[in-house]
């Protein structure tokens, strides 16, 4: 019944769509400001530009970073998808076992896990830059990525578990029965089962792999394998005073392929998020 | 096994490094007891760090969710455009704080958008350098926040509501329950797990800013009137090499986010079984 679409309603709709274009007016600065002259943006900066500069785009792509936005575009693909692959394979082997093997120890790992989520991992910030320093991980996509899996674990282990739990453990038996191993029920039977949650996983771990900047700055900054924020980053710092329609060329860059990506697999995305409500 | 050594590990260490003066260079660390924990007690500085992580931090929370709520409770009905404007006000929480701090810094300067609107509106006598102007400074770093993570609480909250059977609703609707009276006895005790999840999972999220803080304001204006437990664990081991000192700021952060984020968990529990 309250599904009937009153006059109350349209106004209702119309109010949120006033506030969705507020709320997308930082968009649009991006938009007009990574195409203005540098005159532009002190004169006029509100209003889109005269003429187009798309030099700009060009201009921020060489000038961040060691190796461009360019090299730092290959940097955030190489690590986030080492990172999710990594987080997927191991992940779900491990909430498998956390979730079938029911015991003592494995019950407490779990609650490691979970707690791994909330503590906020600055606390191990410190010992980890040494030792990771001492292991020749600084500064290269291998200690990033070793970290970023160690990091997302916890988030990956528990979203994971929790699907298993949930899942028939019939498939499995019936392929042991059938004579599987273990691992081989697992990669024919329960991984393909997994596939739904997986899906989840990856766009959820990706994006806050892609986007992650604290840890990237303590360990890539000035390396030549900076990823995509630290990129930015050295091109806001290195300009001194800051040339905002490089910067936001620059901005526009970074943000352009995870919004699209986002576009795409929002759906994911929100239903990872949304996860958290029922476990 | 390993994976899970390889993040506990290094807390107990960071845990221990919090009570000695390493410079993270010599090979040696001195036993110094609580001094590290005294030293933060007794710098003013450090008292308003912790001061603005939980002021930035419980602030965040309230409108966050505030806002959420009601972007979801709006959102949820009948609305045509539902589904792009969810997309719409999830998409900054998709995308990287720092570059949309960027963004926001331009909005926030002095000759930037928000005081040439004022401007053209007639308000110019309201026009300040509001990241650089004190009192005005963490508040503007709120803003940026609140406008990122709104779409993450309304999404928590849609997933909730969905999750309420509509002849609850009706029922009440036909016994003449007015709207107000809907809300406050039936979806908002019902909402209860969507909240707890929601205001943790914010809080958390508000107690760790680090990017906003870096792409804003860098601390200041000039020193400390923005800096949160983040950015001065950064800037203590990276900038002064004061390793035990940025570890002795880890745990602090540590045991206040697991200590209210613990206490928060069992208040909000406690409500949703009462309810």
């Amino acid at each position: 019944m309250h599904r009937r679409y009153t006059r109350l309603t349209l106004l209702r709709e119309l109010a949120l769509v006033l506030a969705a274009g507020f709320f997308c007016l930082p968009f649009y600065l991006v938009f007009a400001i990574a195409l203005e002259t540098t005159a532009e943006t002190v004169k006029t900066p509100l209003s889109l530009p005269a003429s187009p500069q798309w030099g700009n785009f060009s201009e921020a792509w060489h000038a961040a970073g060691r190796s461009g936005l360019g090299g730092a575009l290959v940097s955030s693909l190489v690590i986030t998808v080492s990172s999710v692959v990594g987080l997927i394979v191991l992940g779900s082997l491990g909430a498998y076992a956390i979730a079938r093997r029911r015991s003592r120890l494995n019950d407490f790992v779990y609650i490691l896990f979970v707690l791994g989520i909330i503590l906020p991992f600055q606390l191990a910030i410190i010992p980890l830059y040494v030792a990771m320093g001492h292991l020749g991980l600084v500064g290269n996509y291998a200690g990033l990525i070793v970290l970023n899996i160690g990091l997302l674990m916890p988030l990956t282990v528990f979203l994971y578990t929790g699907f298993i739990r949930a899942l028939p453990r019939d498939y499995e038996e019936a392929a042991r029965v059938d004579g599987a191993g273990i691992l081989q029920a697992y990669v024919r039977v329960v991984f393909p089962l997994l596939l739904p949650i997986t899906g989840t996983v990856a766009v959820l771990t990706g994006i806050i792999v892609w986007n992650e900047f604290f840890v990237a700055l303590l360990f890539l900054l000035g390396s030549g394998a900076e990823t995509l924020p630290v990129a930015l980053y050295s091109l806001y710092i290195d300009s001194g005073i800051p040339q905002w329609n490089l910067l936001f060329a620059g901005v526009a860059i970074t943000l352009a392929p995870i919004l699209a990506f986002y576009l795409f697999a929002q759906r994911h995305l929100i239903r990872g998020f949304a996860t958290g409500i029922k476990g | 096994m390993a994976l899970f050594a390889f993040h506990f590990v290094p807390i107990v260490f960071g845990g221990y490094y919090a009570f000695t003066d390493w410079d993270g260079l010599t090979t040696h660390a001195n036993w110094i007891g609580l001094e590290n924990f005294r030293r933060i007690a007794g710098d003013e500085i450090a008292r308003s760090v912790l001061w603005h992580t939980l002021e930035l931090a419980t602030c965040f929370v309230v409108l966050v969710n505030a806002l959420g709520l009601v972007l979801a409770l709006a959102l949820n009905r009948a609305v045509k455009t539902r589904n792009v404007l969810r997309v719409v006000f999830f998409a900054p929480v998709a995308l990287s704080p720092l570059a949309i701090s960027f963004v926001w810094q331009w909005i926030f300067v002095p000759q930037g958008a928000l005081n040439r609107v004022l401007d053209g509106v007639g308000l110019s006598s309201l026009q300040r350098a509001w990241l650089a102007d004190p009192s005005t400074a963490l508040w503007m770093v709120l803003v940026v926040l609140v406008w990122q993570f709104t779409g993450l609480a309304m999404v928590l909250y849609l997933a909730g509501l969905q999750q309420i059977p509509e002849e609850i609703e009706e029922a009440a609707l036909v016994d003449g329950a007015s709207g107000w009276l809907r809300l406050r006895k039936i979806v908002l005790p019902l909402l209860a797990p969507a909240i707890t999840v929601s205001v943790t999972l914010t809080f958390i999220i508000g107690m760790r800013v680090f990017d906003q803080i870096l792409g804003l304001t860098g601390g200041g204006p000039p020193v400390g009137q923005t800096e949160t437990l983040g950015t001065q664990i950064y800037k203590q081991l990276f900038n002064n090499g004061r390793y035990g000192y940025g570890a002795a700021f880890s745990v602090v952060l540590t045991v206040i986010v697991l200590v209210l984020a613990l206490l928060q968990l069992m208040f909000l529990r406690m409500n949703e079984r009462r309810l």
